[in-house]
């Protein structure tokens, strides 16, 4: 069950996206979700859309694995679509009791949907397109300003690309200790929510247990590598911005001017 | 041969704290009186059973433990000197069992460039230990890979390949086949034996597998903390009653020769493999006959 989660997932590929550098490709997440939400009527809503859309056809690929990645959040999206539904002013469609529904409130509605979902795709397509070691580096490097204000960005991308390292390894342990709760007669199966909920305790704490194990052991193993934090450190791998960068800048702006321009020439719909 | 590490007279404890309601006295004590001296490109095996102290002693050469009292000095440097921590780590180099648990990177490569990353090595430099790292224990293929898809022989190798490409003179490594499958406990130890062979890095295994035990040049026979033999791998399995004192196993083809031996069968002192043992008993059944046919 687990395992069926291709959120945060990486699919090694030679694709124009795969090539990128990391940090252009975060930069330029960035830049999309904010035109997300500054496109304020149907034409530039599309124009962004179209324009993830051609970004998931150049990754190559399958379009199923970002359905399945939309799958998990499902719930979400619908459920923010629902309510927005009751949101809004406007001429009065359908009233009932203290729920109206109006035009402004179907505008929201489908509005948010679609920006979410086009948020989700286009978030995994960084995460489907970019190794995770390359995702941390690019953080790490793109943050480097920030030790200014003594905040540790070393240590925060060494953390995270730990957590990255072990979340297969817990996984499997997770599996390992389920079944073994199984052999020994336990129920995870049956039974309401709260049932299950508690019959997982046993499961958690030796996955606790042993987390805290592994831990030890690994600032060990990185003690007898000479880790010494990120000071006097070299990396490997320099990465280097490229053609391809710039072709990804002169595309986002010109995406990004029509945005505004449709926003600026057609009637915004919703705030 | 030259003294690489020097262990002298080393007392251990965990939890200094604990000195004031410590009622147990030299018992609560996991090293007691170590004296070790390790040659430069020598192979050695440090045995002994669960809790006799060896992975202890291992993670004190390159102040990972540091003795509670006595010295341990490698390269002439005290592990207890503060300064000299970084230099001492850089040429011991510690491998430990789990392999799962000191794979730091998402991707094979990445992680055996760790310990480079940290000593500052040039990029360029890194990129050449790399790739002979991961060429000289056979995993130069998988260098692209994510370590969680290997197997355990194999995540094991790349832990080792992480320690080669810090270029250390000496490699210790603590039980590093428990966890493993025969298979994948042969991989390593091959893998070790090539490493000392061909580019004479010192080798300290530790280990209670007895088989891999006489591979090295010598054994050393560690329990409660003391070292109570050591010598070349035929001398210390000569002593088979001892080892059993020790509750320690010889390996098979030597009990069976010692036990055969007991019967009054002309048998020589020690064999170490299955081959020499057949071989041993062949010879004697042969001399039998002979001796059988002339009467």
């Amino acid at each position: 069950m687990v395992r069926d989660i291709t959120l945060g997932q990486f699919m090694p590929g030679r694709s124009l996206i795969h090539r990128l550098d990391a940090r252009s490709k975060i930069l330029f997440l960035l830049a999309y979700i904010v035109f997300i939400f500054v496109a304020g009527n149907y034409l530039s809503l599309m124009l962004i859309t179209m324009a993830s859309l051609l970004v998931i056809l150049l990754t190559k690929i399958s379009f199923r694995m970002y359905l399945k990645s939309m799958k998990v959040i499902l719930f979400v999206i619908l459920l923010t679509g629902i309510l927005n539904l009751f949101y809004g002013s406007g001429e009065v469609l359908w009233e009932w009791w203290i729920i109206k529904i109006t035009v402004g409130g179907i505008n929201n509605a489908i509005f948010v949907t679609i920006r979410i979902a086009t948020l989700v795709l286009i978030s995994s397509v960084l995460t489907f397109t970019t190794s995770p070691t390359d995702l941390t580096d690019a953080l790490e490097r793109l943050l480097k300003p920030l030790t200014v204000f003594h905040i540790r960005v070393h240590e925060l991308a060494m953390m995270m690309t730990i957590a990255l390292r072990f979340i297969p390894v817990l996984l499997e342990e997770t599996d390992k200790i389920m079944n073994a709760q199984k052999a020994r007669g336990a129920d995870m199966e049956s039974g309401s929510i709260f049932r299950r909920i508690k019959a997982l305790i046993p499961v958690l704490i030796p996955l606790f247990v042993s987390s805290f194990r592994r831990a030890n052991d690994l600032a060990m193993a990185m003690e007898c590598r000479c880790y010494n934090g990120g000071k006097g450190r070299t990396r490997m791998r320099i990465p280097h911005f490229s053609w391809l960068d710039l072709w990804g800048l002169l595309f986002s702006l010109v995406m990004f001017t029509g945005v505004v321009l449709c926003n600026v020439y057609f009637p915004p719909l919703v705030r | 041969m030259e003294d690489f590490i020097k262990v002298e007279n080393v007392y251990f404890r965990y939890d200094e704290d604990e000195e004031e309601d410590n009622h147990a006295g030299a018992s609560d004590y996991a090293l007691k009186g170590i004296d070790l001296t390790i040659g430069r490109g020598e192979f050695v095996a440090i045995v002994g059973h669960n809790g006799s102290g060896k992975s202890t002693l291992a993670k004190h050469f390159n102040a990972i433990y540091l003795p509670t009292t006595g010295d341990v000095l490698v390269d002439g440097m005290n592990t207890k000197d503060d300064d000299h921590v970084f230099d001492i780590r850089k040429r011991v180099g510690l491998v430990l069992q789990n392999p799962d648990n000191q794979i730091v990177a998402g991707i094979v490569e990445e992680d055996v460039a760790f310990g480079c990353e940290n000593l500052g090595v040039p990029s360029a430099e890194i990129r050449t230990r790399v790739d002979n790292a991961l060429k000289a224990v056979d995993m130069y293929d998988y260098r692209r890979h994510s370590p969680d898809k290997l197997s355990g022989g194999q995540k094991q190798r790349v832990a080792i390949a992480g320690i080669i490409a810090m270029e250390p003179h000496c490699i210790v490594l603590d039980e590093p086949t428990a966890m493993l499958d025969p298979q994948g406990r042969e991989e390593v130890i091959s893998t070790v034996r090539r490493l000392n062979k061909e580019r004479g890095i010192t080798i300290i295994l530790i280990t209670h597998y007895m088989e891999e035990a006489i591979l090295a040049d010598r054994v050393v026979m560690v329990d409660s903390g003391r070292v109570f033999t050591e010598g070349t791998p035929r001398e210390v399995f000569s002593r088979c009653e001892l080892m059993k004192q020790h509750h320690l196993d010889v390996p098979q083809a030597t009990e069976l020769n010692h036990r055969l031996r007991g019967c009054g069968l002309e048998l020589p002192e020690c064999v170490l493999t299955e081959d020499e043992c057949a071989a041993a008993i062949l010879e004697m059944l042969k001399h039998h006959r002979k001796t059988d046919g002339s009467e």
